[in-house]
């Protein structure tokens, strides 16, 4: 156990989707201006990257793939207390679908993992943009690596044998999986709080180097299986949604006391509705 | 703690804060700049009107890459009662110069942009970081900064304050007295989208033309304050403010008072259809010449809204900042140079600066502005009302005759205000002019 | 082909044209999913919308069943049958009782490279998104995650699958063009149930998975059922009520719960509430939350920003409550009351429950 885990942790910079808005006329998505946040469900991927460090020791490595900008987020992730960034830029990844997302991020952690044996790649569950969850199993098979999806929880991991154990979210449930290392977690939504970095850690953050690679640096020669070439996907149309034509019917009732309005609105309800009443099952609320 | 020391810390990435930033980093200064926002600009709230003088002395090509929205060729200065205004329209084609002399911005994305600029010069730049307080040494010499962060604190030769209106570092330390509700006023403001192109239709624009509208009247209910609208690429900033103590005793909330500004018969028909993008609060300091603290001492000068630099009756708030920033870094500069230690005796050129500049001339030719509006609240009552009436009355032809009419003009004016009161206003504001 | 002589038809025609070795891929398959010896619903509702695609295409319907042999596969078999298959692919296996990505995978990949589907279909469930994820990469084929609408493109007959992106303020459109079998995940509640016909029944295709234990590294220790039974059920309540912000503290969440339990209903919230700990995440409604189609739900305090809109406006009819009249959410909602939500909830309340004892003592 002297060396610790080795552990790289894959985030994305995106649009904050909440500030997206659609050009009423164009219908084309209004970008400019909207700030970039790293993918929140990342965020938990890298706390738990960041408390194995603590307790086990080793080293957490922050990468993405994404245009030069995406350097901010990196940076980011530094003040929090990632050990080292690397961000894959090169204009053959623009247009990337899931696949080919996962085809040039495995090609770095390949190279990382030349360096020094990659013991646990992190995924966030899905992100905010792309909203797929594929890029993490992507990675995994691709690289061989033990899949586990939706971990709320690592309660042990032996590195001299090489095991992991984590609690995954299934239907109903909670699966105690046991697999061996090198894996690929990915972490669930509301798992951990990141931690705020010290001011030393957002300090050297904000002047680290950051690693860059291109196709070649990553090891890539066959650029046709990245960005839009290695897409199998392709986005046909982007439009906003059609607005419900009518807005909502106001309930007044006789007087603008609170009863009144709420005897108007069953009644509406009701109305709208008249198998309403049966719906409703629960015995214990005619008591 | 770190164990880095640095020769200047900035505190705020403001206009101001901006400034100093890039002053101190271009003198070759070792300069750490810490900001609470997640980026320079996300708190940051302005109208906004950008003044290009300022910032050409400090980036003179800047038109070539800082994102900005419309150059004004028009300005509009309306009072208006509840259902009209009266109100002066200046709009000239010279204003479609080669180098305009005011623009309209977004605040969020100009900040972010000469933030760029103050790292490329060199400066070390942190945000998401508070600071909490000032390192002083036995002698109340500031020694540093305090943050919200483990390991927070930080130690430099002299700390710029460019903390903004608030200005609670200086008052914790008490250096300085504390803010008083009179000297602040609160702005609400919305960014509400609309097509470039219905923007060009109503407004008669082309290209990057912009108009600003600053509006007075019965709008503030009876309270000290102005409306705003202006033009941006494809939407309108929307705002009104008014003083802090006036909200405090009227009880009026901000947004309903915005609410009714957009619902005025002279603005309504310029938002129609536009979706609000962002609704905000911010506060201006209004207090004038006057409310100006001490701006400097041991370790420490202070810059920006943090000194009530605001020229309230112009709007110019942004180019004081940012001319006081430079001012601040001009000095500190010039002092490392020198070899001189940070002392209240080396930063007092600071203050000749702005004394000399027309950051503090021009505050000081208002300085009896606020007073007398702060006072005269008919200013925004009667005064309005008599203004469109007058206007309303001689603009109606119904056979009533041109004598008749001026009779009842003046009478009104008698009527609402005896004449004592009116010759006093207009002294006093006269003076307050001059 | 080439009604745009302008351009050279030819690139026009190599983007839309499938390549020869890929059409052979015929008919529409849907993963049946299966575990703990049930079948998610979720399933059944994609066998509804594959029915509708296959008859757009000429093809025929196919569930995959995988499980230990046994009662729940047998059963799944059937049922499959009776929700519109056309026919069944089984493999049976004891490596296939609880969900694992290994044996899963392959035993899917197999099947799809010898049966050769054009579209394949899974739930947008924990099991669904692990395992489409995976095979996806392993066919290198296209997979559109989260779809809320399912047609064939009328020119290249592909599945056009639009799904919402960037948090929902925009629909997209996605086609895999020269890739198969296309596939897509699709949410629980997304697309309604189909009527089951009791009387279908059809061919059963067996094949058998090729592993052996020691093969799969991974292995399950543990299942843990939710315990909690107030585990939120609200993406198949019929009645939902939440709260926003606007209920402003903690302490009126309970009026929330209250008008939820007159009317044996669940209760959510929007997103901050999860943030300031007033509710547990599992009652999160919206994008990043549970995406709710019930008959009625009842908004209070809550803006409707689109994250929020996203998971809550496939509702049959919503109520909202909000003291701000320019609310997003009167823009989607059908009912709208303009009040205070502290006020309204329990008013409300009582008005059901008053309601309810007179239809009781009527019926
Ligand atoms: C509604 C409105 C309209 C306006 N319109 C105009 C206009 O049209 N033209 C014009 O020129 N001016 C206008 N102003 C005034 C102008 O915005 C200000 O004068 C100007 O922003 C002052 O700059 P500053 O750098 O001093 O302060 P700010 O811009 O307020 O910057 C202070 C910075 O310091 C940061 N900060 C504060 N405390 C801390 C701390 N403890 N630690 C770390 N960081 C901290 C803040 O986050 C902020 O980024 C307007 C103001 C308002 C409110
Ligand atoms: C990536 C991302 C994902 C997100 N996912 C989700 C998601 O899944 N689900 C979700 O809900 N949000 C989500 N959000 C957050 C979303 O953008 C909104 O911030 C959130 O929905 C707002 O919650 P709210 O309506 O409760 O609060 P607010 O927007 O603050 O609205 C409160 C409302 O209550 C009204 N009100 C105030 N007082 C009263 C009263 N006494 N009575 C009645 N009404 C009152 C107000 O007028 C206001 O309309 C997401 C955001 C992001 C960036
Ligand atoms: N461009 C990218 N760079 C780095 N990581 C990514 C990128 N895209 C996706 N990921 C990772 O893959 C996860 C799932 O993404 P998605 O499949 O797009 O929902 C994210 O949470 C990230 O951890």
């Amino acid at each position: 156990m002297s060396q610790g885990l080795t552990m790289v942790v894959c985030i994305k910079q995106v649009p904050d989707s909440a500030q997206i808005r659609v050009h009423p006329v164009t219908n084309t998505i209004m970008r400019q201006g909207v700030p970039t946040i790293i993918n929140p469900y990342d965020l938990f991927a890298l706390e738990q990257a960041l408390a194995l460090r603590d307790q086990l020791g080793g080293t957490v490595t922050v990468l993405t793939m994404g245009p030069q900008m995406a350097e901010t987020s990196l940076r980011k992730a530094m003040g929090h207390g990632a050990d080292r960034a690397i961000l894959l830029t090169d204009r053959f990844f623009a247009g990337s679908d899931t696949l080919a997302t996962s085809f040039a991020l495995s090609a770095a952690i390949g190279k990382i993992n030349a360096e020094t044996p990659v013991d646990v790649v992190f995924t966030g569950k899905q992100t905010i943009d792309g909203d797929t969850a594929q890029v993490g199993p992507g990675i995994a098979r691709r690289m061989g690596l033990n899949q586990l999806t939706y971990v709320s929880a690592i309660p042990a991991i032996d590195k001299a044998a090489g095991e992991i154990t984590a609690h995954r979210r299934a239907e109903g449930g909670v699966q105690v999986l046991k697999t061996k290392l090198p894996c690929l977690v990915t972490m669930l939504e509301g798992t951990n709080e990141l931690r705020r970095g010290s001011l030393p850690d957002v300090l050297r953050a904000e002047r680290a180097e950051i690693t860059t690679w291109n196709a070649k640096d990553a090891g890539i020669e066959d650029v046709t299986k990245c960005g839009l070439k290695g897409s199998p996907t392709k986005v046909s149309k982007v439009f906003a949604p059609k607005p419900r034509s009518e807005r909502a019917a106001m309930i007044e009732g006789a007087d603008a006391t609170p009863a009144a309005i709420a005897a108007a609105a069953v009644e509406t309800l009701v109305a709208a509705d008249p198998a309403l009443p049966g719906v409703i099952t629960r015995p214990s609320a005619l008591a | 703690m770190t164990t880095e020391h640095f020769d200047a810390i900035v505190v705020g990435a403001g206009p101001a804060g901006n400034s100093a930033t890039l002053t101190l980093a271009r003198g070759g200064l070792k300069v750490l700049q810490i900001e609470r926002g997640e980026y320079p600009g996300a708190k940051n709230v302005q109208g906004a009107v950008l003044y290009a003088d300022a910032v050409e002395k400090l980036i003179p090509d800047f038109r070539d890459s800082a994102p900005l929205e419309r150059h004004i060729i028009e300005q509009r200065i309306w009072m208006l009662d509840d259902t009209s205004y009266v109100g002066s329209h200046f709009r000239s084609d010279n204003f479609n110069e080669d180098k305009p002399n005011r623009y309209t911005i977004l605040r969020a994305q100009f900040d972010k942009w000469f933030n760029k600029k103050v790292k490329e010069a060199g400066a070390l730049v942190i945000c998401e970081t508070t600071v909490t307080g000032l390192l002083r040494d036995k002698k109340g010499r500031v020694t540093g900064v305090t943050t919200d962060r483990d390991q927070g604190e930080v130690t430099a030769d002299v700390v710029v304050l460019a903390d903004g209106v608030n200005a609670v570092l200086g008052t914790r330390a008490g250096l300085r007295p504390e803010v008083r509700p009179k000297d602040v006023a609160l702005g609400v403001k919305e960014t509400m989208f609309l097509p470039r192109e219905t923007i060009d239709a109503r407004f008669n624009l082309k290209g990057n033309e912009g108009v600003v509208i600053e509006a007075a009247g019965t709008i503030t209910a009876g309270m000290t304050g102005t409306g705003f609208l202006y033009t941006n690429g494809d939407s309108l900033s929307v705002g009104i403010g008014c003083l802090i103590s006036d909200f405090a005793e009227s009880g009026v909330r901000p947004y309903d008072l915005l609410e009714r500004f957009k619902r005025h018969p002279a603005i309504a028909p310029l938002i129609e259809g536009a979706e609000v993008k962002e609704y905000v609060a911010h506060m201006l300091p209004e207090g004038g010449y006057e409310a100006v603290p001490p701006l400097y001492g041991d370790g420490w000068v202070v810059a920006g809204d943090s000194a009530q630099f605001l020229n309230a009756m112009h709007r110019e708030g942004s180019n004081l900042a940012m001319t006081s920033g430079r001012l601040a870094g001009e000095t500190i500069v010039a002092a490392k140079k020198a070899g001189k230690k940070m002392s209240a005796k080396t930063l007092k050129a600071y203050r000749a600066a702005l004394d000399d500049s027309f950051v503090l001339k021009d505050l000081k030719k208002y300085r009896r502005l606020p007073k007398v509006l702060e006072t005269n609240k008919h200013f925004f009552t009667e005064y309005p009302r008599l203004l469109t009436h007058a206007a309303e009355t001689w603009l109606r032809v119904d056979g009533v005759t041109k004598r008749e009419k001026e009779r009842d003009i003046v009478s009104a004016f008698r009527h609402r205000r005896r004449l004592s009161g009116l010759v006093s206003d207009m002294f006093k504001m006269g003076r307050a002019w001059r | 082909m080439s009604e745009t002589p302008a351009k050279p038809p030819a690139r026009a025609a190599k983007s839309k044209e499938l390549p020869e070795h890929l059409k052979a891929y015929r008919h529409v398959w849907v993963f049946i999913e299966l575990e703990h010896g049930r079948v998610h619903s979720v399933s059944w509702e994609l066998l509804g919308e594959a029915r509708k695609l296959a008859d757009t295409l000429k093809v025929d319907v196919a569930g995959v069943v995988l499980g230990p042999a046994g009662e729940g596969t047998d059963q799944a078999v059937a049922e499959a049958f009776h929700y519109g298959a056309d026919q069944v692919y089984l493999v049976e296996d004891p490596l296939l009782t609880n969900y694992r990505t290994d044996p899963f995978t392959k035993a899917l990949t197999d099947l799809v490279n010898t049966h050769k589907p054009e579209i394949l279909m899974l739930g947008a469930s924990t099991l669904g998104r692990d395992l489409a994820g995976a095979l996806a990469t392993t066919l290198a084929t296209g997979l559109t995650a989260d779809c809320t609408e399912l047609a064939i493109d009328g020119t290249s007959r592909a599945l056009a699958a639009t799904r919402p992106t960037f948090g929902g303020s925009l629909l997209c459109t996605i086609m895999t063009l020269a890739a198969r079998p296309q596939m897509a995940t699709v949410r629980p509640r997304v697309m309604s149930m189909p009527e089951p016909d009791r009387s279908r029944a059809g061919p059963v295709i067996r094949e058998r998975l090729d592993m052996v234990e020691e093969d799969i590294v991974t292995k399950v220790l543990d299942f843990i059922p939710d315990a909690d039974t107030n585990q939120a059920q609200l993406a198949f309540a019929d009645i939902v009520v939440a709260g926003g912000l606007g209920l402003q503290r903690p302490e009126n969440v309970q009026l929330v719960k209250d008008l939820a339990e007159v009317l044996g209903a669940e209760y959510g919230c929007s997103r901050p509430l999860i943030q300031k700990g007033w509710m547990t995440a599992d009652r999160q409604i919206g994008q990043t939350g549970k995406t709710i189609r019930p008959r009625l739900y009842i908004a209070a305090g809550i803006s409707g920003a689109i994250q929020h809109r996203v998971g809550s406006e496939g509702a049959d009819r919503i109520l909202a409550i909000n003291t701000d009249p320019n609310a997003p959410i009167f823009d989607f909602a059908h009912h709208g009351i303009v009040g205070d939500a502290l006020e309204i909830l329990p008013a409300l309340t009582e008005a059901f429950r008053a309601r309810l004892a007179v239809d009781r003592l009527a019926g």
